[in-house]
This record gives C-alpha cells, structure tokens and sequence, in this order.
C-alpha cells in the first residue's frame, strides 16, 4: 500500500471540503478500498474517513419509505425489520466480520457488477441521496463500477419505497461468495420491478419482460417460457452467458416464490 | 504519523501510526500481541478477527486510526483472569477443534461473537457463521463441535465427523 494522509472530519460539510482536494478519495468501512489499495489499484494521496459523520448515520422507516444513512453497515440494515427484503439481501452478503464494518453507501457507491446492493436499489426504485441532490436508481447506474457521482460527491442516504412484497436470492460464486447471478424482486402500487446484479457486462439492469410478465400475475408460474437473453452477459471461469441466462430465469421464479 | 488510542483487552494503549498501518499491524507489531494471526492479509480468511466495540471484524481489513477511541478484544483477552483457558478455548482442546492452530484464533473470536448474539445456536447456524473463517487442517466438524459444547449444548455422538 502507497501511503496516504488520513483526514478525520467531523462534519458532512468538512467532508466535502476535505474531498474536494486534489487526489482526496472517501473512506468508508473499507471492505473493498483497503483490498485495493493493498494490490496498489488506487493511490490516494488522502484518504477521507467518512466514519465520524452522524449526518451519514441511522435507518429510519416513515410514510412508508425506509431511509438508511449511508455508513449504516450491513448488519445494521440486516437487524432492521421495515423491509424484510432489504434485511435479507444485506444478510447474506459476505460475513459477519465483513457485515460488521462494509456500509451500504460504500456498495452502492462502488457498483460491483456482482454485488448485492444494486439490485435492492434498482429493483425497489430507491433514491440515491447525496450532500448535493437526489439520483432516481433508474438514472444512477451508468455501467461497471461507474455511477451518476460526480467526483468528490458523497452518498448520505438511500430511500427505498417500501414493497407490498420483495425478496433478493443469490446463487453464490462458491470463493467470493459475491453473486454468480442476484435477482432481486419488488411488488408495489407502482408495480413489478425485477433487477438483475452479477450477469451483465454492463451492471445491473432491470429485466423488462420479467416484470410485463408478472405485473398482471405475481406468480412464478407467469415466468413460464421465458428466458433472459445471453447477449452482453458476462463469461467468465465461473459461468458462461448462457448460463448466466438460466440462472437469471432461475432465481426470478424462486424470488418471486420467495416474496410471494 | 498520527497518534491513535483505544482500549485493548481491558488495558488503555496508544502509538504513533502511519494513516495506512492496519490495525492487525499495530496489534502485533506496536503492542507485540501476536495471537491475532494474519494469514490472507486480504479480508478472505478470518485469521485476524478481533472484536471492536463488540462487534467482530478482520482487523487486517480495518486502519489502526479507524480503531481510535474504541474498546478492541483480541485472543489474549479471552483467557479466565487466573490464566486458564477461557469456556470457549477450553471446548477447542477438548473437542479437538484444532491442528496447526493458526485459524484458532480467529475462529474463538467467531465463535464468541456468534455465542454474544445466539447463545444457543444450531449446528446450521454455527456453520453460517464461520463462512469468512478458513482452516485448512480440521475439515471444521471438531470446530462446530467445540462451538456447540462451549454454547452448553449437548454434541450428538452419531455427529458426521
Ligand atoms: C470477504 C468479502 C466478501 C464480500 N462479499 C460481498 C457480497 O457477497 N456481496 C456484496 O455486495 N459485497 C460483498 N463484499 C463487499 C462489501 O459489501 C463492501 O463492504 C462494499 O462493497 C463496500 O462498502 P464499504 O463501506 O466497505 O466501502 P469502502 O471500501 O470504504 O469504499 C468503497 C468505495 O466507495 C467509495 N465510498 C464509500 N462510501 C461512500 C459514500 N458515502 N459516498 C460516496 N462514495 C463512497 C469509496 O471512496 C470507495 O471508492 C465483500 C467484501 C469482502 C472483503
Ligand atoms: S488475514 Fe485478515 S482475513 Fe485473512
Ligand atoms: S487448524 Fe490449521 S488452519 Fe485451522
């Protein structure tokens, strides 16, 4: 690892004035920052850590949204109980060292193709909260690792409307244990949403004819004959396109089952 | 250089430390307590877990200045006060859930953090929770035996092993 200066501010607004500096980067619980720059894949010359900030911190349920402050770690929103769906998918990420210290700001703001968040976030329709405005999910994710964040913007919160009915299943890539493929699903007034996290060269996406098909039947069985396409999903040692494809038809059933 | 302070098994410590020294690092090599281990040094193994504020973690994938100001436990601290082993470190021998040791004491660490939060877990739930912990000697069924003796629970004779 490069050395860096670490600053310790303790306000959103020292934050941002912090990161605002040239080569300034956000820490948050670190659980894929401190990876990467142990491999010299990032080389800050600071390092802001976000841990101090009460602005980023508490989960909260009313009119029916649920806002989670960004440092709010995964077992944090694992052992909320307003949106089961959401408590689930933080549930399985990782372990529980790294479910004890990785945040869901961080996740979010990382945009792993193959991590969990995204689908959540996509898949309820939620609003990315920044210190400088509010992203749609549907305009946030942009493609791998790359988000609608302008440099040196810091995710404060996410709001999740809360679903009727939701639930995320994963099939677990057996090392990582980060999604092969993850489906997330959501049933609300405004309707079905299905996102799809681990499968495609471009990041998450919403798989459109999944959720035509289960708008008028939220069922498993409305899925019958029908599959995702292969085009532009990743191959890999893991899984190729094609199978990546029938996973995704795979774990939309049983989400749904799941949800249902 | 910064100057970083917390409590570390009971006793109040401070050093100086870098902005990029890991808190696995300033454990063994600032305070000399080599029992928590590093095998991966890449947050994969478990190794290094240690409880900050209660909480486990893998202290190799955390900075020492994240840990200022906070309560940290590492395996020197789960001994009795009279120097003999602790519940859990007690089941280990007895049930053999060791070999070359170098997992154990990331895996007491575990194992006391699951027993704070479910003192009465089920053999799945044992399992789950050491899914970020690896050993590469025990095949882990004299671990989940040991968890499951130290938690007071009665270890099944006909227990796959
Ligand atoms: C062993 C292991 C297993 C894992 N398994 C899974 C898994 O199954 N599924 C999964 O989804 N993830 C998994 N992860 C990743 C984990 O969820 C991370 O916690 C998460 O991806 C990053 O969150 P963090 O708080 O640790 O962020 P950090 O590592 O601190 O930061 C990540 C990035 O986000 C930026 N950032 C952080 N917070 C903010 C903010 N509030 N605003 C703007 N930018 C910010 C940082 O600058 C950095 O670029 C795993 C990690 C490990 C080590
Ligand atoms: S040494 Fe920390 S997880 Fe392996
Ligand atoms: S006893 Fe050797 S690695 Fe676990």
């Amino acid at each position: 690892m490069y050395a860096f200066d670490f600053e310790r501010p303790s306000t959103l607004d020292e934050a941002v004035a912090a990161l605002g500096a040239e080569g300034a980067q956000a820490l948050a619980g670190g659980q894929t920052l401190i990876p990467t720059l142990k491999q010299r894949l990032a080389m800050p010359e600071t390092l802001v850590s976000l841990t101090g900030l009460a602005e980023l911190k508490g989960i909260s349920a009313s009119g029916g949204v649920l806002t989670v402050g960004a440092a709010s770690t995964h077992a944090e929103v694992a052992r909320q109980t307003d949106h089961p769906g959401l408590a689930g998918l933080a549930g399985g990420i990782g372990d529980p060292h790294v479910r004890n210290r990785g945040t869901i700001g961080g996740s979010v703001a990382n945009n792993d193709p193959s991590a969990c968040y995204p689908a959540a976030v996509l898949g309820s329709g939620a609003m990315v909260v920044t210190n400088a405005r509010e992203i749609a999910a549907d305009d946030y994710f942009t493609g791998l690792f790359e988000t609608a964040l302008e440099e040196g913007e810091i995710i404060t919160a996410l709001r999740f409307p809360i679903p009727e009915k939701s639930a995320y299943v994963k099939f677990e890539q057996p090392a990582s244990r980060f999604a092969l493929v993850g489906v997330f699903v959501s049933k609300s007034e405004g309707g079905v949403r299905v996102a799809v996290t681990g499968a495609s060269e471009e990041g998450v996406f919403r798989w459109s004819e999944a959720e035509a098909a289960l708008a008028s039947d939220f069922s498993p069985a409305a899925l019958d004959g029908l599959s995702a396409s292969a085009e532009n999903l990743i191959g890999d040692i893991h899984g190729s396109p094609a199978y990546r494809a029938h996973l995704i038809g795979v774990l939309t059933k049983r989400a749904v089952a799941a949800a249902a | 250089m910064a100057q970083v302070s917390m409590t570390v098994n009971g006793t109040p410590v401070s050093g100086e430390v870098e902005g990029r020294t890991l808190l696995s690092t300033f454990l063994r090599d600032t305070l000399e307590l080599t029992g928590t281990h590093v095998g991966c040094d890449t947050g994969q193994c478990g190794a290094c877990t240690i409880h900050v504020n209660g909480a486990s973690v893998k202290s190799c994938n955390m900075f020492a200045l994240e840990a200022d100001g906070a309560a940290v436990t590492t395996i020197e601290g789960m001994a009795n006060a009279d120097g003999s082993l602790g519940t859990i470190q007690q089941a280990f021998q007895d049930h053999h859930g060791l070999q070359c040791g170098f997992c154990t004491p990331g895996m007491v660490m575990t194992a006391a953090a699951l027993l704070e939060e479910n003192p009465k877990p089920t053999e799945a739930e044992i399992r789950s929770y050491l899914s970020g912990n690896l050993c590469r000697c025990t095949g882990y069924h004299n671990i989940v035996k040991a968890i499951l003796a130290a938690s007071g629970q009665e270890v099944a004779k006909e227990f796959a092993a």
